[in-house]
């Protein structure tokens, strides 16, 4: 292959362009992502790969396998283009009919389309889905539109364009000054203006200067980045090759969590195939700029997400975070200025260069712009990955673009943030999402992951989990974070435990503290939040568990007594079915008993009763 | 290549040798390889003897506390055997909510085994491991190159029934 000058690129364009928007034949995109991996997607478009070939069909149909779709929940996926047909939860044998009906009778398959759980209709278009309705791709355009592994589909939707304008028709400055303009914040956590980190980097004296990407989405419950290098792998890269240019640096590397196999398998594709085509490496387009990428693997350790501990395990060292200043703008890897920025955060750049700034800033809120990628997930109705503008209400996400909360219960809350977030009540669903605004409700925007909690979700066991995630990924090197979240662990268990006496409370309040003001890095600065948020909301729990031996959701095993309500219980036999042990004595019509030799406590029949009967 | 003595070691067959030789050969140059050449090795054996460490620091011309105090750190690496088939059970909190602390419960019973411990038998080894950005398909459970979705308390034994 031809290295590509600028020109090369526009003709390489439109003859991808064509191939892409290609009206006459039929693209069947399914989703090869993580999620519909794991449910079966790969034996699906095998499937498909087969009887296009023995049907001989080959020049009629585009099988592609896209990165993550979004709708997990619904997975297999199959988007048929024209017609943006929405096939859903597909299996081998699904595949014949699809391919004689909808493609060679034209006469799309109603049986795989998405039911509205509301209406009870049959949804064909994706578009139509309120799932998709209510959402702006911006990070995440391409995704489910062109095949991952294919540079050729990358640049038939504009892909690299946005490079060759920055290397060729823009300052460092002008770069810079195009981000500032477009309020671009940083998608990690923290939202730091991304141009002005820019500005600082380039500022710096020095030779030498670094650019790299955070992949390492360390947050549990988080899926955005692994599903954006995984669908869009080349908009990170030329998010970097464009950073580069602004700062003047000539080495990048990308932090990716080794969890992560098919993102980093994808992006290591995308690199080489990049390097091929000239558009990373010497010299890029003919420009004269030289910028390289390499991938760098984490190796399992939470606290490496943070940007001066990230920098010290590419150093191939312990990953233990420094105090700043100084800065790694001034001071990052191997002491050279260095900007670290996250994978959403880069992912928008080359869109704000091909479409301004101020095209960027039209959409969102004051101080918060553009869109936001959240990852939704635990008791929700429509799991998966979502972008939104800001501004949106977290009501809306949960509600509309999610579909509410599955069997019937209640909303309890949703949590924000990750370990060093906090939880949203329901009677703050309406704040907007925005930097500030999220803040003030007790909670951080974070990376963008969301989890739903229902009912009978214990909050003083998910302060616990937090607490016990927080104090097991601390490094170690501070006293406050090491010794003080070990005590507010301590203090956590014993009151799930049903020891808790009432003077913890306040302990656990004085112990965040301190922690907060005094840790040396982020992990422990915010890793009190959880705590924090759950006793300023629900606070009514902790009090149960240490004034009444009581857990209100009947999560914290200890103080259940694994009995069944002689009054509540409707003799239904569910949970005598649903125990994995047989530990439930039942006869039709009978009050169950559980036999409490036999059980092994593992709640499986609380989470089975409908009627709240098991004490 | 052979850069240091070999050390005896069980664990260690004579074809591993040649690629862990290979592993340190190419990366003894780059600075801050270190952590790729141990998820390398550890690849290869499975898990990370002492003896290897060692071995890992001399062709690495590394300090041993070095080699060791990285590995230390890491949650990635470990030090002992491992069964024939790793359990990797998401605790992330996607999974938490969705249940996953009652599949590590059954599967403990069932198979006589702790938590980041092994099955007598050595059929298992069952490791928490942080979210795995799966967490549409909650509960999830990766063994080898399969993602299990949606697991459940009951459904997890008729899983593992297909690893042998
Ligand atoms: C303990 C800790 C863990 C972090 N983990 C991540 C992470 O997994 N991904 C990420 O992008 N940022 C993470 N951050 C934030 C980074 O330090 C840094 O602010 C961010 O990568 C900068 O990129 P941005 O400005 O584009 O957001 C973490 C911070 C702390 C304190
Ligand atoms: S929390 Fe388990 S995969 Fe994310």
């Amino acid at each position: 292959m031809d290295r590509f000058t600028i020109e090369d690129l526009t003709a390489a364009r439109t003859k991808a362009a064509a191939v892409l928007e290609n009206p006459d034949i039929f693209h069947l995109m399914v989703c090869s992502g993580t999620g519909c991996h794991a449910t079966g997607s790969l034996p699906v478009v095998e499937a498909l790969r087969q009887e296009v070939a023995q049907r001989d069909l080959g020049d009629k149909v585009r099988v592609v396998e896209t990165g993550c779709n979004g709708f997990c929940a619904a997975g297999p996926i199959m988007v048929v283009h024209p017609g943006d047909i929405f096939y859903q939860k597909l299996k081998v044998e699904d595949v014949p009919v699809i391919i004689e009906e909808h493609i060679l009778k034209g006469k799309p398959v109603e049986k795989y389309f998405y039911k509205d759980p509301v209406s009870k209709k049959k949804i064909p278009s994706q578009d139509d889905i309120p799932f998709f309705a209510h959402q702006m791709p911006r990070a995440l355009r391409n995704k489910g539109l062109i095949d991952p592994e294919s540079i050729d589909d990358y640049i038939g939707r504009d892909g690299y364009r946005a490079t060759a304008k920055a290397l060729q028709e823009m300052s460092a400055d002008e770069i810079i000054e195009e981000v500032k303009t477009s309020g671009l914040r940083g998608r990690g956590g923290a939202g730091f203006p991304a141009g002005m980190k820019w500005q600082f980097a380039k500022a710096s004296p020095g030779e030498t200067k670094f650019v790299l990407c955070n992949a390492d989405e360390g947050d549990p419950g988080a899926f955005m980045d692994r599903s954006i290098l995984e669908a869009d792998p080349h908009a990170v890269l030329e998010g970097m090759i464009i950073a580069a240019k602004a700062i003047n640096a000539r080495q990048g590397y990308v932090y990716a969590r080794t969890e992560y196999p098919l993102a980093i398998r994808r992006l290591g594709i995308a690199i080489e195939q990049a390097h091929e085509r000239g558009l990373i490496g010497d010299d890029i387009m003919g420009t004269g700029f030289n910028f390289h990428v390499e991938i760098y693997q984490g190796a399992g350790a939470f606290v490496c997400g943070e940007e001066t501990a990230l920098m010290r395990s590419i150093e191939g060292r312990r990953g233990m975070p420094r105090p700043r200043p100084p800065f790694p703008a001034h001071k990052g890897l191997w002491e050279k200025p260095t900007i670290l920025n996250n994978v959403e955060t880069l992912a928008n750049v080359p869109q704000i260069i091909l479409n301004g700034g101020d095209w960027y800033a039209s959409v969102g809120t004051e101080t918060s712009k553009g869109t936001k990628v959240f990852a939704l997930s635990g008791d929700v109705n429509n799991i998966g990955l979502l972008e939104v503008p800001m501004g949106t209400s977290l009501r809306k996400m949960i509600y509309d673009i999610g579909g509410g909360i599955p069997k019937k219960r209640k909303f309890k809350a949703v949590q924000l943030g990750g370990p060093s977030g906090g939880c949203v009540p329901e009677e703050y669903l309406d704040t907007p999402v925005d930097y500030e605004e999220i803040a003030k409700v007790g909670a951080i925007m974070g990376s963008g992951g969301a989890i739903v909690m229902d009912e009978n979700t214990c909050m003083v066991d998910m302060a616990r989990f937090f607490m016990d995630f927080i104090q097991d990924e601390s490094c170690g090197k501070c006293t406050p974070c090491r010794e003080g979240t070990r005590r507010q662990l301590e203090l956590l268990k014993k009151i799930c435990d049903g020891k808790g006496e009432p003077q913890d409370l306040n302990e656990l309040e004085s112990l965040s503290d301190v922690i907060k003001e005094t840790a040396l890095c982020g992990l422990g600065q915010t890793g009190p939040n959880p705590v924090l948020s759950t006793l300023r909301y629900f606070r009514h729990e902790y009090e149960a568990h240490i004034h009444e031996q009581r857990c209100p959701a009947k999560r914290c095993v200890a103080l259940l007594k694994f009995e069944v309500n002689e009054e509540l219980c409707t003799r239904c036999g569910m949970c005598a079915r649903a125990c994995p042990v047989d530990a439930v004595e039942w006869e039709k019509k009978q009050l169950a008993r559980i036999d409490k030799e036999k059980c092994i406590e593992c709640l499986t029949c609380y989470d089975k009763c409908k009627f709240n009967a098991i004490d | 290549m052979s850069l240091a003595m070999r050390p005896e070691h069980a664990d260690i067959t004579p074809d591993m040798w040649p690629q862990i030789d290979e592993v340190i050969a190419v990366n003894r140059s780059i600075k801050g390889s270190v952590i790729a050449v141990l998820r390398q090795c550890q690849d290869v054996v499975g898990y990370l003897p002492v003896e290897l460490m060692e071995y890992i620091a001399s062709g690495m011309n590394l300090a041993r506390s070095d080699v060791f105090g990285v590995a230390s750190f890491y949650a990635l690496f470990s030090f002992e055997p491992k069964g024939r088939h790793t359990l990797k059970v998401c605790t992330g909190t996607a999974c938490y909510v969705k249940g996953i602390k009652e599949i590590i419960t059954r599967i403990c019973n069932e198979y006589d085994m702790e938590e980041g411990g092994t099955s007598p038998d050595m059929r298992f080894t069952l490791e928490p491991v942080r979210c795995l950005g799966a967490c549409g398909l909650a509960p999830v459970m990766v063994i080898g190159a399969d993602t299990h979705g949606d697991v459940s308390s009951d459904k997890v034994v008729d899983i593992l029934q297909a690893y042998e």
